[in-house]
């Protein structure tokens, strides 16, 4: 446990010392999903149909971004082979790395996304329930993207490879995570969705750290 | 080290002397042949059944008939992802080298069966319902497969040691397996909610019994390709990945 809170303090001092990677994941969010109501026109009524879509689609993406950094640096200067051989559970510091990653491109995702909303016009009651579905989603997003990051380690264009593995295994949370906003804003039943998206982040809490801890280990070997 | 594990092996029970590349490359040569011989039998019978003796369709008229190419490649392509994934498990847990030549050989079959099914489920869309394509749960989650087996595909070429990429590839494609039900299921409903179901495939009208055979016959004659082909792809990894050996060099086709 000690073991635990001690690597994601250190991998949120690590980010707070170089805040620009963060921040462009943060920015890109922001500007792609600026650049719908650009290019599809500023009528409410579909801005309003396409938010939900639009926004996870955004929130999809700049995880990605993210996920390079995950076990990339520690890789490259050996911290991770050192972290192997701790005595410490490896699924748990690899669990503590997912949540740090969550902390820093997750959480800010679910605060900045009312304001994205109100950008689509979606009223109050659909936000509260876009930011409660991100709030469920994004830590699902991170700990699948962990896969995908300890897979690619080390390869040849593995951020791109990365987006590959990811991204269809990403479309059962955008389907039941869009799929509440827009529930919610058509006035949908929303709690079939959030029960999946909750199943979801069970199973994957449950399973995941596991299998990224064994993918970063065939990595090292 | 091959040799080693042969021997202690073969004690115990002779079918894990085929576990070794040394020993399975010979077999799988003598069996290509039959695994061919067996595809021209049963993709002639079923194509003679399905042109000549199925009765054309009373809805559909002649343009039913992709059915028999169409089925047996979406059958194929999902039978074989998990053929697959179960080949790449047996690698990761048993350390075996020719289980994960046989996951890297059938990938790049599934990926072609899954783009054949929506190749000719696009030609069948199009005069049936109007369409190339619709937003089908069916054909969604057979788009996401096709994804998955290129994902398969691209992460075990990036790799570039084996050994790493066939233990990488084992691991996406387990995480695959578990995820395809969770894709199907979760497309199936986004499906429902999103739009009434504009086409149902599930309500297909009863089949008469020699549409049934022509398929079945081409569906048998589909799992013999993938095999021969199978078998061919897997002898070829194997002179690649095996070519410093000595056996190898001993192979008539490989001496100069």
């Amino acid at each position: 446990m000690n073991a635990f809170i001690t690597i994601v303090h250190r991998d949120l001092l690590l980010v707070m010392r170089r805040k620009s990677e963060v921040l462009t994941a943060l920015f890109f969010f922001v500007i792609v999903t600026s650049l719908f109501p650009l290019g599809i026109g500023a009528d409410t009524a579909l801005l309003r149909k396409i938010a939900p879509g639009v926004i996870w689609v955004a929130a999809l993406l700049s995880t990605l971004l993210g996920l390079q950094r995950m076990f990339a640096a520690d890789y490259a200067d050996g911290t991770l082979e050192q972290l192997v051989l701790s005595p410490n559970s490896f699924t748990a510091l690899v669990f503590g790395k997912v949540v740090a990653h969550w902390l820093v491109c997750g959480l800010p995702l679910v605060l900045l996304a009312p304001v994205i909303g109100i950008q689509f016009d979606l009223d109050a009651q659909s936000l509260k329930v876009l930011m409660a579905a991100l709030l469920l989603g994004t830590p699902v997003l991170s700990l699948l993207g962990s896969i995908g990051a300890a897979l690619t380690l080390g390869v040849r264009g593995g951020s791109v490879l990365m987006s590959l593995l990811i991204l269809p295994l990403y479309i059962p949370v955008l389907i039941f995570g869009a799929g509440a906003v827009y529930a919610s804003s058509v006035g949908l039943d929303i709690t079939g969705h959030f029960s999946l998206l909750g199943a979801l982040f069970i199973l994957a809490l449950a399973f995941v750290p596991w299998v990224s801890a064994n993918a970063v280990k065939i990595a090292i070997e | 080290m091959s040799n080693v594990n042969n021997l202690s092996s073969s004690r115990v029970m002779n079918w894990f002397k085929f576990s070794s590349p040394s020993t399975f490359y010979p077999l799988a040569g003598k069996m290509i042949p039959w695994f061919w011989a067996l595809t021209v039998i049963f993709g002639v019978a079923g194509l003679w059944v399905s042109f000549f003796v199925a009765p054309v369709d009373a809805v559909q008229g002649q343009g039913y008939r992709i059915i028999f190419i169409h089925v047996p490649a979406s059958w194929m392509s999902m039978f074989i992802y998990l053929v697959m994934a179960a080949w790449a498990g047996l690698g990761l847990v048993f350390n075996t080298r020719l289980s994960a030549m046989m996951a890297q050989a059938l990938a790049p079959i599934g990926a072609w069966m899954a783009f054949l099914s929506l190749w000719t489920g696009a030609f069948w869309g199009k005069p049936m319902w109007g369409a190339w394509w619709v937003w089908d749960a069916r054909l969604t989650s057979e788009l996401i497969l096709l994804f998955l087996y290129l994902g398969f595909i691209a992460l075990q070429a990036s790799i570039d040691n084996a050994r790493r990429a066939d233990k990488a590839g084992a691991i996406l494609a387990l995480v695959g397996v578990v995820n395809v039900p969770i894709i199907y299921f979760s497309v199936k409903w986004w499906n429902t909610l999103h739009q009434g179901a504009s086409v149902s495939l599930t309500k297909a009208p009863a089949m008469a019994q020699t549409m049934l055979w022509g398929m079945l016959l081409m569906a048998l004659c589909f799992w013999m390709y993938s095999i021969a082909v199978g078998l061919m792809r897997v002898r070829a990894i194997i002179l690649e990945r095996e070519a410093h050996t000595d056996w190898v060099k001993q192979l008539n086709e490989v001496k100069p």
